[in-house]
Parts: structure tokens; C-alpha cells; sequence
């Protein structure tokens, strides 16, 4: 037998796997390929409408907000934590891969559970970045009027800024409720809403101090669309990765692995979290940075 | 050795282990033939199920080509079947195009796609290859199932009140994202990408499962080069699938998110009933292309597994080694390449920018050139071979018509100036019903013909197999052949009653022509499923294990062979499988260690 060891061996010619790996692992490589044409068919589709349009948002107003920081402009910032988050997650699912190759249980368990507090705290920041988009108001130039709309998928509110002739007849146009809003907004603590709103319209208009009031154009929808159809894609997958690595985790607790003799699972969940990370790095770069 | 080489132990080897181990235990009825993980199981279910959806499937074509050949006409038994679809004997417009929609839906996904390569993909595989089952049994056993959820799913949508999805198999939007658009277009657009979701997660199971099978599990000797044709191409099926199916994955959901939520990804100012959308920005286009990223390599995932069955079929019955192995694979991998780069010759008439358009001309008739190597090398497999007319044989030959009649009118549509004169009409219909439908069709019977004893033991009648064919091919020719006239006239397809137009009256005749035949085809189609499941239970007995004298490994186990395929070890292979009519044998089982003295090929 030492001799078959020297020759070439015929790694093609049937008996044995051609690539040296076990069927699972091949089939977890063809599985992301197939994934990435769909993620790669979501993002062509997503250039192609934003390199239509005229005008696309400018990511750095957009993602602007930190959670506890009220209305500190911080573009960004809560993003690239979301990033490094899922990145560490990367990171620690490597060492539990590591740990798998040897055979050690404890550090397997150990690495598995900071990936999956990794990916629920990643999913975590995008249900608080979803939930503010959505929930928090930005005035409006809608239909010549000031309207307060949040970020869905039929309206976006990151149009042109208005200029300030355009402005002034769009306030006069303007329901109370949505002067009051403003003022509010403007003013801070010095009256309650209920209080502005029981104020006519005159004095109110009077109480917007316009020079200060930046105020945009409705966006292009599609951006609302791209953004939850595509970030929600992908927090799905994460999601799924986060399940998948929980039952690892529950197989190598109950010792499936260990009287398998081997931890070849975590690879294959390992190599589905490392392609949703880097899935999330090209979404990162079309959505936030570019 | 295996020390040495460091190789997996649960790779290749690991099945006979673990199928030894367990032996012909005692299975329940409902894990031999229900939840079944045997890979030959399956393959009958999706062979079953595709015979019941082709039945589906080809009831709906008779009922729209009723109202095609004899337009306005009143059938009052079609009142008694369907109701206020076919209100007074006639087919009424929406279901006249719901009819059309799932003819389409029904034919090309469920029965030439699951129906085709599902079926052969699981049977054939491990048994060619040399492999206990598949990769993943699990999977696969899970692949059928989310067919058949897709497939309840699929059907339930007949049975809706605002009925199917109607706007045509394509599903292009506007028509199909807007409910108010048309009744086709609210439940049952919904149900469509739906189902359509759940059979694009069962192709995948079954791709990757196919393309790992093929690739780690091949017997000792069974290199690439020694895989039947059948295999090659069920390999590239599969690699195909895998890679275009997740992009129609796209826009189904993006299409279900501008139906369900309110987004705009393929819709922009739109008015429809007089009522202005609020839509703006999306493309309808966009989902043109990302249906015909899949449509395209489609028509190949449903071609391909015909080419490789005939292939095999027609070189076992010649008697003859198979023309230009080589050549054939190399077409097939040409065609699997192909197939990606011309979907936009799908989308010349939708303002797509000329110089493209040139490029994807060029691209599409470079597919002429691995298309005519195979013809060729078809026919000359056939030359001077000692032909032996069973019914497989048959319908291979047919199916090697049928693709060269129907190829030759692709080079007319390939062209963008051409097109532009033909898109849309009934010769885009007769072209790829003959050359892909029809043909594919024709691959399923040939391997169902030459496959059957080894699913179930006993042979198919040949008396009705000879009827069904020569009945099948003659009505095919007519059914399609005067197809090509009317949409040289300019006859569009799609149409409901085309009796308005003054020109197109010279084809009435011919229209009610096509459809008697229609009717003809459809009954003997019928007898095909008669004797089908009759043979299953009463065929003739098959009593040698291998009956067509053929080289393939399927052939050297047990007549039914049980789970695991093969009582003792794994055959080892040790030639390419076409030894045919060499050195005075009529043939050489792969598993025959080459002779000293033996010559070569």
C-alpha cells in the first residue's frame, strides 16, 4: 500500500469523491451559488431601477439615527455596529468551526452560542432600524402641502430639499395638524402639541421659523421597496442561520456529534453564516454606502 | 490507503455501509410508498404525478383549442362541467385565458420539468452511476414534497372563485400584479407564485442532490468520460436549475411584494379602469428579464434529459456505439453555457436597444452549432445501425424529428428582424411546441418505454405502444406543421376569436382541422395512461435482467431491484458504456474488464 500512496491517485475516476469532501458540504457550496444568483438578481434588479431614476436618497440623511441619541444626526453609525456585529459573528463561528475540528465539545458549545447572540443581536438592530424608519415622521412636500410620512414602501420622504419661495406656499396650504407638528418639532419643550393645536392657523405659521425648516420633496418609492424587499431577504437568511446554529448548538449539546466521531455539521453551518455575512457586505455597499 | 489519502469516510463508501447494516427490514406502507427515501420510489411519484398534471395539463389545451377551432360555437356538456365558465356551451373569455395560462404553467414547470427530469434524475442516477441511493435521501424525499405542495397549491387555484392565474404562463405585470386588472390576476396570481415558490425550493433540493449524487457517489471505474450520455445530461439539467430557478425566486417575490405591499418594482404609471395607480419608478421589463433568466435555460432543464434518455435509447437499439461521445458532451456543455446568454432574444419587441438585440442574435444562433452536432451525431448513430423498432426506439427517432423541424424555425426567430414579424404569433407556438414540447414529450415516452421493465418488472404493451406513437408523431406534425402558415400570416396567438379579421378566414378549416386532430391526440394520449397503469399490474413479465442487451449498470441488478439496488457489492466499471457491435459481441456490460486482446474504439 505504500506504494499506491507515491502514485497519482485518479481522483476522478469513480469510487471515491472527486474533491475530497463529503456530499453535505458539496451540496452547501451549490446551494450558495444557487443563493447568490438570487441575492445577485435582487441587487441587478435594485441598479437598474436606482440608475433610472433622477434623484436616489442620499444613504448619509437616511441612516442618520442611533438608538437613545433623540435627534443627534449620526450617519451611519448604528449600521456599521450592525456590521461589525455580524462580522464578529463570523468570527466566533470560525473559532466553533475550529473547536469542531478538535472534537472539543466545550468550546463548540461556547463558540456557537456568541455567533448565535451575535445573529439575534444583528436582527435585533434591524427590527429597531426597520421600526424607525417606518414609525418615525419627516415633513413632506406631498401635493403642495406639508405632510408628515415615515419611510414604507409606497412613500419615501428623502426627495430635493425645498427651496424656501415654494416652502412658504406649501405651509400656508398645510393642515393645522401638520404646522403644529412642525412648530413642535422646532420649539421643543415650550408647548405641548395639544397647545399648538389650539392655536389658529395665522400665529402658528407665524411661529415656524422657515430659515431653519429644511423640508424635502417626496423620494423615489422605489427605495422603500429595495431597501425592506432586500435588507428583509437577507435578515431572513440570518434568521434561518440563526436557527440552524441553535439546533448545532442542541446537537452538540446531546452529544450527536461526539458519537459521530466528528463535527462536520458546523462546518456546513459555518460556510451558510459566512456567505450571509458577505451577502450583507454587498447589501451594506449598495444600500449604505453607495 | 485511505489513511494516506485522507479521504471522508461518510463520502462515497459511506452508503454501502450504512445500507448493509440495515438489510430488507420490514417497511410500513406508508414509509415503502408514501414518505419513500428510496430514490427509484420517487422517481415513480414524480412519474405518477406528471402523468395526472400531463392529463391536467392536456385536457386544458383540447378545451381552449375547442373554442380556437370552432369560435362562438356552444358545447353545452362544457356548461354542465364548468358553469358560468362556459356559460351557455361557451368558453368565456377568462377562462379561455385561464385555460391557456395553466396549459402553459402546468406543461412546462410541472410535468417536462418535474415530471421529466424529476422522474429520470431519481431512477436513473444512482442505478447508471452505480450508487445505493441518493446523496441525500431526506432531501429527496423532501423534494417531491414541496412538488406536491406546489402542486395542491397549483390546483386549489382552479377551484377558486375568481379562478387561476390567467395573464399567461409568463406572468409578465402590469396584468398580472394588479387584481383589478382582471379576475385571473387576484387569488389566483397569488396562488400561482406561490405554488411557484414552493416548486422552485423542490428543484433546488432535487439539483443538489442530483449534481452531489453524480459527482461523489460514481461506483469504482466510473470515471466522467465512462457516465452514460443520460447522466451527462441530467448533470447539466440539474447545474442549470440550480443556478436559474433562484433568480425567477426573485421576481416571484419581488411580483408578490408589489401585489401584497404596495411596492412598485415592475409598476409605474399605470391607469387601469379609469383609475390612476399611485405606482411610479418600477420597471415591467425588469421582470422580463428575470423570467427569461430562467425561461431560457428552462427550455433547456426541459430539452436536455430527452437528448441524453435518446441518446442512450437510440445508440442500445441501433446497436451501435454512440456517435462522437465526446462531441455530444461537449454540445451539451455548449448548449448548458448557452442557455444563460440569450434570454433577451425572448424581449426583442420590448424597445430592447438594437445593437443588444445583434449580440443576442449571435449568441442565439451560435446554439444552432452544438444543436446540429448532435443531430448529426444522432444520425449517424442510426447509420447503417442493425435498428431494432421497439417502442422506445420509436419515439427516439421521433424525438430527433421533431427537434430537427422545430430547431430549424428557431434560426427564423433567433433573428431580431425576423421577430419583429413573427413575436406573438402562432409560429412562436408551432416552433416551441415542436422543438421543445413536443420533442421533450417524446424523450419522456422513449424513456418511459425503454424504462419501464426496470421499474416495475413487466413490459408495456407494444401493440397500443406502436399505436400511441404512430398516432402521437402523425397528429404532432399536423397539429403544429400548419401552425407555422397562420403566424407567417401574422395570426397573433393568445387570441380568444380571431373570426373578425377578413384574412385570417382562409384559416378557419385548417384551424377546426387542428383541432379534431387535438381531440384525436388527447385520446391516445389517454390509452397511453391506460396502458400505463395497466401494465404495472398485468404487463408481461419481464424474466431477464437485462432485456435490451444493454452495457449500463442498471441492467446488472436484480430485475426489481430493492432498497439499495444491488444484493452484494457495487459493480465495478471498468469501459465507457457504447461498446456496441465490437469484436463480433453484440455487447460489453460496463462491468467486463477489457480483454487482452480486444480492440479499441
Amino acid at each position: 500500500m505504500a506504494t499506491t500512496a507515491t502514485q497519482q491517485t485518479k481522483w476522478w475516476s469513480g469510487g471515491k469523491s472527486p474533491f475530497n469532501i463529503e456530499y453535505g458540504k458539496l451540496m452547501m457550496w451549490y446551494f450558495l451559488m444557487s443563493d447568490a444568483f438570487t441575492f445577485g438578481a435582487f441587487l441587478i434588479s435594485y441598479g437598474s431601477i436606482r440608475f433610472s431614476q433622477n434623484f436616489w436618497p442620499d444613504p448619509n440623511v437616511v441612516f442618520n439615527a442611533f438608538p437613545g441619541a433623540g435627534h443627534a444626526n449620526l450617519p451611519l453609525a448604528f449600521v456599521s455596529v450592525m456590521t461589525f456585529i455580524l462580522i464578529i459573528s463570523s468570527v466566533t463561528m470560525v473559532l466553533a468551526v475550529h473547536a469542531g475540528h478538535n472534537n472539543d465539545k466545550k468550546a463548540v458549545i461556547k463558540w456557537l452560542g456568541w455567533t448565535i447572540v451575535g445573529g439575534i443581536a444583528f436582527l435585533s438592530c434591524q427590527a429597531w432600524e426597520w421600526h424607525h424608519l417606518i414609525t418615525g415622521t419627516h415633513a413632506t412636500l406631498i401635493d403642495g402641502q406639508i405632510q408628515w410620512v415615515g419611510q414604507t414602501t409606497t412613500v419615501n420622504p428623502w426627495g430635493n430639499l425645498v427651496d424656501a419661495e415654494t416652502l412658504t406656499a406649501a405651509l400656508k396650504n398645510s393642515t393645522v395638524q401638520s404646522i403644529a407638528q412642525v412648530v413642535h418639532e422646532q420649539h421643543g419643550n415650550t408647548m405641548s402639541h395639544e397647545q399648538l393645536l389650539g392655536l389658529p392657523k395665522d400665529q402658528l405659521l407665524n411661529m415656524v421659523n422657515t430659515a431653519e425648516l429644511h423640508i424635502r420633496e417626496k423620494g423615489p418609492v422605489a427605495f422603500g421597496g429595495y431597501f425592506y424587499g432586500i435588507t428583509g431577504f437577507h435578515g431572513f437568511h440570518v434568521l434561518s442561520g440563526v436557527v440552524i446554529n441553535i439546533v448545532m448548538l442542541l446537537m452538540a449539546k446531546n452529544d450527536v456529534f461526539a458519537k459521530r466521531g466528528h463535527y462536520l455539521m458546523i462546518e456546513k453551518a459555518g460556510l451558510y453564516w459566512h456567505f450571509v455575512d458577505l451577502v450583507w457586505v454587498f447589501v451594506f455597499l449598495c444600500f449604505y454606502l453607495i | 490507503m485511505s489513511e494516506a489519502l485522507h479521504v471522508h469516510h461518510d463520502t462515497a463508501v459511506g452508503h454501502d455501509v450504512h445500507h448493509d447494516d440495515h438489510g430488507h427490514h420490514h417497511q410500513s406502507f406508508i414509509s415503502k410508498y408514501i414518505f419513500s427515501m428510496d430514490h427509484k420510489t420517487i422517481g415513480k411519484q414524480f412519474l405518477i404525478t406528471g402523468i395526472v398534471w400531463a392529463i391536467i395539463g392536456g385536457l386544458f389545451s383540447v378545451l381552449f383549442r375547442l373554442q380556437l377551432g370552432f369560435p362562438g360555437q356552444s358545447f353545452p356538456i362544457l356548461e354542465t362541467f364548468f358553469g358560468h365558465w362556459a356559460k351557455g356551451g361557451t368558453i368565456q373569455p377568462e377562462f379561455y385565458y385561464a385555460l391557456v395560462t395553466m396549459h402553459g404553467t402546468v406543461l412546462v414547470f410541472f410535468v417536462l420539468t418535474a415530471g421529466l427530469s424529476g422522474t429520470f434524475s431519481n431512477f436513473l442516477i444512482p442505478l447508471q452511476i452505480g450508487a445505493r441511493d441518493m446523496a441525500s435521501p431526506l432531501m429527496n424525499m423532501l423534494s417531491y414534497w414541496f412538488f406536491f405542495m406546489a402542486s395542491i397549491i397549483m390546483i386549489s387555484s382552479l377551484f377558486i372563485q375568481t379562478g387561476p392565474a390567467s395573464g399567461g404562463w409568463t406572468m409578465y405585470p402590469p396584468l398580472s400584479a394588479l387584481g383589478q386588472a382582471s379576475d385571473g390576476s387576484k387569488l389566483g396570481a397569488d396562488l400561482w407564485l406561490i405554488s411557484m415558490a414552493l416548486f422552485i425550493v423542490s428543484q433546488l433540493l432535487a439539483g443538489l442532490n442530483y449534481i452531489s449524487t453524480i459527482l461523489n457517489m460514481r461506483t469504482k471505474g466510473m470515471s466522467m468520460t465512462r457516465m452514460p450520455l443520460t447522466i451527462w445530461a441530467l448533470f447539466f439539467t440539474a447545474v442549470l436549475g440550480v443556478l436559474s430557478f433562484p433568480v425567477l425566486l426573485s421576481g416571484a417575490v419581488l411580483l408578490l411584494f408589489d401585489r401584497n405591499l404596495g411596492t412598485s418594482f415592475f409598476l409605474s404609471d399605470i391607469v387601469v379602469n379609469g383609475q390612476i395607480l399611485p405606482n411610479e419608478g418600477g420597471s415591467a421589463i425588469l421582470f422580463q428579464h428575470l423570467f427569461w433568466f430562467l425561461g431560457h435555460p428552462e427550455v433547456y432543464i426541459i430539452l436536455l434529459p430527452a437528448m441524453g434518455m435518446c441518446s442512450e435509447v437510440l445508440s442500445v437499439n441501433s446497436r451501435k456505439p454512440i456517435f462522437g461521445y465526446m462531441a455530444m458532451l461537449g454540445s451539451m456543455f455548449a448548449i448548458a453555457i448557452l442557455a444563460f446568454l440569450v434570454w433577451a432574444h425572448h424581449m426583442f419587441v420590448t424597445g430592447l436597444n438594437p445593437f443588444l438585440g445583434s449580440v443576442f442574435v449571435l449568441l442565439t444562433l451560435l446554439i444552432a452549432v452544438p444543436s446540429a452536432i448532435k443531430v448529426f451525431n444522432w444520425l449517424t448513430t442510426l447509420w447503417r445501425g442493425n435498428i431494432r423498432f421497439t417502442p422506445a426506439m420509436l419515439f427516439a427517432i421521433g424525438f430527433v424529428s421533431l427537434f430537427i423541424s422545430g430547431g430549424l424555425t428557431g434560426i427564423f426567430l433567433g433573428n431580431s428582424t425576423i421577430d419583429i414579424h413573427l413575436h406573438d404569433t402562432m409560429f412562436v407556438i408551432a416552433h416551441f411546441h415542436i422543438v421543445m414540447g413536443v420533442a421533450s414529450m417524446f424523450g419522456m415516452f422513449a424513456g418511459i418505454y425503454h424504462w419501464f421493465p426496470k421499474m416495475f418488472g413487466r413490459y408495456l404493451n407494444n401493440t397500443l405502444a406502436y399505436f400511441h406513437f404512430w398516432v402521437t408523431i402523425i397528429g404532432a406534425y399536423l397539429i403544429f406543421w400548419p401552425m407555422h402558415y397562420e403566424g407567417l400570416a401574422g395570426m397573433p396567438r393568445r387570441y380568444l376569436d380571431k373570426s373578425i379579421w377578413v384574412s385570417f378566414n382562409q384559416f378557419g378549416s385548417l384551424d377546426q382541422m387542428i383541432t379534431i386532430v387535438t381531440v384525436i391526440v388527447f385520446a391516445v394520449q389517454l390509452m397511453f395512461v391506460f396502458n400505463f397503469f395497466y401494465s404495472i399490474f398485468k404487463g408481461r413479465k419481464v424474466t431477464s435482467t437485462n432485456p435490451w442487451g444493454a452495457t449500463t449498470l442498471e441492467w446488472t441488478t436484480p430485475i426489481l431491484p430493492g432498497h439499495g439496488n444491488w444484493t452484494g457489492e457495487i459493480p465495478e466499471v471498468h469501459r465507457w458504456p457504447y461498446d456496441y457491435g465490437k469484436d463480433g459481441r453484440e455487447f460489453i456490460p460496463q462491468t467486463e474488464p477489457i480483454g487482452a486482446n480486444e480492440s479499441k474504439h
